[in-house]
Parts: structure tokens; sequence; C-alpha cells
């Protein structure tokens, strides 16, 4: 077998293999920034969390309209922001923590959704709606995350200083009265839009794998935090890429081999990455220990 | 009005309370315009409080705080334990051009003159050449001068510093305090959280004595007299009044 029928060949010849590549592309762009902020403004669970809480919404959509992209995609978009906004809410009028709120709600809403899913249709679809089919993103699908992505860069270019200084040091920004809430749940929106793109191809349980995964990878390679997110578009992409082809020719979901394949990314990082990875930590203290 | 009552800022009979408990207790006077003023006490005497309670951060439970219309960067705030995440991947040049924030906001652009003045503010603190250092490599001494360099390149009217100079060697602490100095006599009104009586009294011509209640309030060499230091001492060892006794308080 040759390196073109290894890497190329899939999706050269099949056009379900293309459109999933190209629909990943467009996923690692808008997540791997996404991710990153995450990382940096310590809300890697907070993703974790609204990536299950859009399932009720999605749940609905598909009773409602059956495999529709658009009714789920606005379902999705909708239950998580009820979430966010919830647990915000919550957060500012009570001593509840963000972080309890977010665990509260999202609960709720995830154990909704498993209602809705198994009360009206078969545990064939509530597989479909957890762990999707990359393998069945078709055109509208892939415009839906095209649009997505194009609207979180365009969208974090905008508020991304507010949102780094918000997250450096935000006392010095409420006694500039930065409105670093405004901000804050514009992001969380635009964490929700994502996952909703990723769900189509990965299902809500694996759409936040791609988004922190190569964020907490990336983070041991470069320093500066736009370098960061690009890094971790990056990381995104070949992950989906050698996630795909393994799916391919070991006929393996799509969905798990993709994240997988971005874990394995993130503990070889971990391990050897350029910076503080444990390699270099623990190497360069064995050097001081041998002067 | 002569130029002498016009005040900076104006405490009328303030009240500050967490919970219901005050931490700082029908305080009246003014910082005037231009002064330098140190406020000292005893710890958990309220002077943090007073500090948030003039920045906006806390609002009065009783009284009236006025603050004179400040333009230019209004007002600038540097707390004790400023929430600053010191791992954050971010350059001492950035740092510094937040300075900017009242003029640039989350929208505008930074120019060349403004990115001069961060250079500037830089190299007055005696970083220069440290612009493209990761903060996270800086020492705690070198860190303190980073966030003063931000305050120089906020240029406000009224500063007000909470401990801006315990935990830091005494060659850092002396060029702060130079750096202090200096924006009194360019004709801003700080107002400064600190220690070290020595210093106060050597640097500082006026002196606010805090123990929850406003102990003294005048020129340093009159509040800084030993009957003021033992009352302020006295009322810090009395046992903290319980919520309920506050409450009754009329507010």
């Amino acid at each position: 077998m040759t390196l073109y029928d290894l890497a190329f060949h899939p999706f050269a010849e099949f056009g379900f293999m293309r459109r999933a590549l190209v629909g990943c592309l467009a996923l690692a762009l808008g997540c791997g920034p996404i991710g990153t902020i995450l990382v940096i403004r310590r809300m890697s669970l907070m993703g974790d969390a609204l990536s299950h809480a859009v399932l009720p919404g999605v749940a609905l959509g598909f009773i409602l309209a059956g495999l529709s992209v658009p009714a789920m995609s606005f379902g999705g978009v909708a239950a998580g922001m009820t979430v966010a906004l919830l647990s915000g809410l919550v957060t500012r009028l009570t001593p509840l923590r963000e972080d309890a709120s977010f665990a509260a709600f999202y609960l709720i809403s995830l154990a909704l959704g498993v209602m809705l899913v198994s009360a009206r249709g078969s545990s064939i679809d509530l597989l479909h709606l957890l762990f999707g089919s990359i393998l069945a993103v078709d055109n509208t699908a892939l415009l839906l995350i095209g649009a997505i992505a194009t609207l979180s860069l365009l969208a974090l270019a905008v508020i991304y200083r507010p949102l780094v200084a918000d997250c450096f040091d935000p006392g010095f920004l409420r006694t500039l009265g930065g409105r670093g809430e405004l901000f804050h749940t514009l992001f969380l929106a635009l964490v929700v839009l994502n996952l909703v793109a990723g769900f189509q191809a990965l299902g809500t349980l694996m759409a936040v794998g791609l988004m922190m995964l190569p964020a907490a990878a990336a983070r041991f390679w470069v320093r500066e935090l736009w370098l960061q997110g690009a890094a971790s578009g990056a990381l995104a992409l070949a992950s989906a890429f050698v996630g795909l082809l393994l799916s391919y020719h070991l006929d393996l979901p799509s969905g798990p081999a993709i994240i997988l394949v971005a874990g394995l990314v993130y503990l070889a990082s971990l391990l050897f990455g350029p910076r503080d990875s444990l390699r270099a930590r623990y190497f360069r203290r064995g050097q001081l220990a041998a002067q | 009005m002569s130029a002498f009552s016009e005040g900076s800022v104006v405490l009328r009979d303030i009240t500050l309370a967490y919970d219901g408990c005050p931490a700082v207790h029908r305080v009246n006077g003014s910082f005037m315009r231009g002064s330098l003023t140190a406020i000292v006490g005893p710890n958990g005497s309220g002077k943090t409080t007073l500090l948030k309670g003039i920045v906006g951060l806390l609002q009065p439970a009783d009284g009236r705080i006025e603050r004179a219309r400040f333009g230019r960067g209004g007002i600038a705030y540097l707390p004790q334990h400023a929430e600053i995440e010191r791992g954050f991947p971010i350059s001492v040049l950035d740092t510094v051009l937040l300075g900017h924030w009242g003029r640039i906001g989350w929208a505008r652009g930074v120019t060349g003159e403004l990115r001069e003045a961060a250079q500037q503010a830089i190299a007055a603190v005696g970083l220069e050449g440290f612009e493209r250092q990761p903060i996270a490599t800086l020492s705690a001494g070198q860190f303190q001068r980073v966030l003063f360099a931000r305050l120089i390149v906020q240029n406000a009217e009224l500063i007000l510093l909470d401990e801006p100079l315990s935990a830091i060697d005494w060659r850092t602490a002396e060029d702060l305090l130079r750096l202090i100095i200096g924006w009194h006599r360019a004709g801003c009104t700080v107002v400064a959280v600190l220690h070290d009586l020595d210093q106060v009294g050597a640097y500082f011509p006026d002196t606010l004595l805090l123990a929850r209640e406003c102990i003294a309030w005048g020129p340093t060499r009159e509040v800084l007299v030993p009957p003021n230091l033992r009352r302020a001492r006295q009322m810090a060892d009395a046992r903290p009044a319980k919520a309920e006794d506050w409450q009754r308080v009329p507010a």
C-alpha cells in the first residue's frame, strides 16, 4: 500500500470523506482559538458542560423535524444559550459560583435531553445525537459549520482584547467600567455555536473534544496566546485528518477516532512538547543537578 | 470656595460594610486636590475597604462619597493583591499598554504615540529592554514596577495604592516611592495604604489613621503621635463588634 493509497486515495475517491475533511477544517479553525481562550480563562469544564447542555434542544429539533440540520442546530443553540444565561444569572444573583450553577443547569438539561430522545426516538437516534456521524455530514451541515467558523473568527477578532484583558486582570477592568460581563456572555455564545457546529460531525458528547484537547496540547508548544490559538487549530485539523483515515481504513466510528487521535496528540505534547512539558521540566532539572 | 477646601474626594459620614458588619464606620473628611495622603492603621482596620469604596467597587452602606469630576485617565487603583495570574502569557509592553484602556477601550487601535508613552513609562520604572519579556519571567519587584508603569500610562488625576511597597526589596521600594512623590509634584491626588511609619513620616505630608473609625486625619506629624497610635491599637485589640450590635446603629 503506497502513501497515496493510505493518506489521499480515500479523499480522492469518496465525496463523503472530502466533505468530512472540509467540515473538520472549518471546525478546527473555529474551535482552535475558542478552546485556547477557554483554557486560559479556566473554563475547560464549562465547555464540557455546555456541550451536554445543547442536547435537549437538539433532541426537540429532531423530534419535531427529524434529522433536519437547521432544526436541530437552532434547538441546540437555544438550549445551550439558555443554560449559559441562566447560570450567569444565578451566579450574579446568588453566592453560588459559576462552575456550580453551570453544573446544576447542564445536568438538568442533559437529563431532559436523554429523556426526550428515549421517549420519542430509538436508541439508534440517541447514539447518533450523542456520537454524531461525520460520514453523514451533508452540504447543508457543511455550510452551517463553515458559517459558524467564519462568524466565530470575526467575532473573536472584535472581542479578543476585552476577553484577554478581563481574564488577565479582571479587577483592573472593573475599576475602569470595562463591561467584562458582556464580553463573557458573547464569548459563551460563540462556545455554544461552535459546539453545535461540532455536534453534527462528532456528536454532543465528543464535540468539546476537538475544542479542548488541541488547545490543551498547544500550550506545550508555543507561548504567545495568539500562537496557541493557531497551533491549536492546526493540531485539531491534523487530528481530524489522521482520525478520518483511521476510521476509513480500520472501519472505526469516526467521531471517537478523531478525538482519540487528538488525545494522543495531547499526551505526546504533554510528554515531549518544547515548553513546560514533562520532558522539558524533567530534563532541565537533570541538567542543573549535574552541574 | 478657596482652593484649599477643594476636595478631590469627600467622604460624608460613610460606612462601608460586608454583610452588615461595618469595616469602615462613619468616616468624615476629604482628600484635597493634589494632596499626598498615607492611610495607616492596624490590620483589619478598614484601609483596603476604604480604598474600594473610593474606587466605587463597594457601595457605602451609609453616607456619601463625593468624587470630583476626573478627566484624563480618571481614577487609577492598584490593589494589594491584584487578581492577576502571573503565569499569563502576556508581555511587559502589552501589560503596560492596558493602562491606555480609558482611551482605546475594546475597539480602538494602539497608535504609535500610545506605544511610545508605554515605552517611556517602562523606561521610567527602570525596565528598559524588558518590553518583550513575558511577565511570568519577572521577579515580584519587577512585576510591581510593571504595574507602576501601567499607572503612569493611565495618567490619572486620582491614584489609589494599596500597600504598594510591601513584599519588595528596599531598592525597588525606594524607586517606586520616588515615582509616587513625582506624581504628587505633578499635581495628582495620591492616597496610599502603608505600614512603614518611618516612610510615612519622611515622605507623606498628610496621614489618615484608621481603626475602623477615623482616629485622626491631618498633617502627618500631628496624626502620628503616641496617644493616637495607642488608641488605634486599643481599637484593634478590642473584640470585634457583633453584627447585631452594628445593625442597631441608625442607618
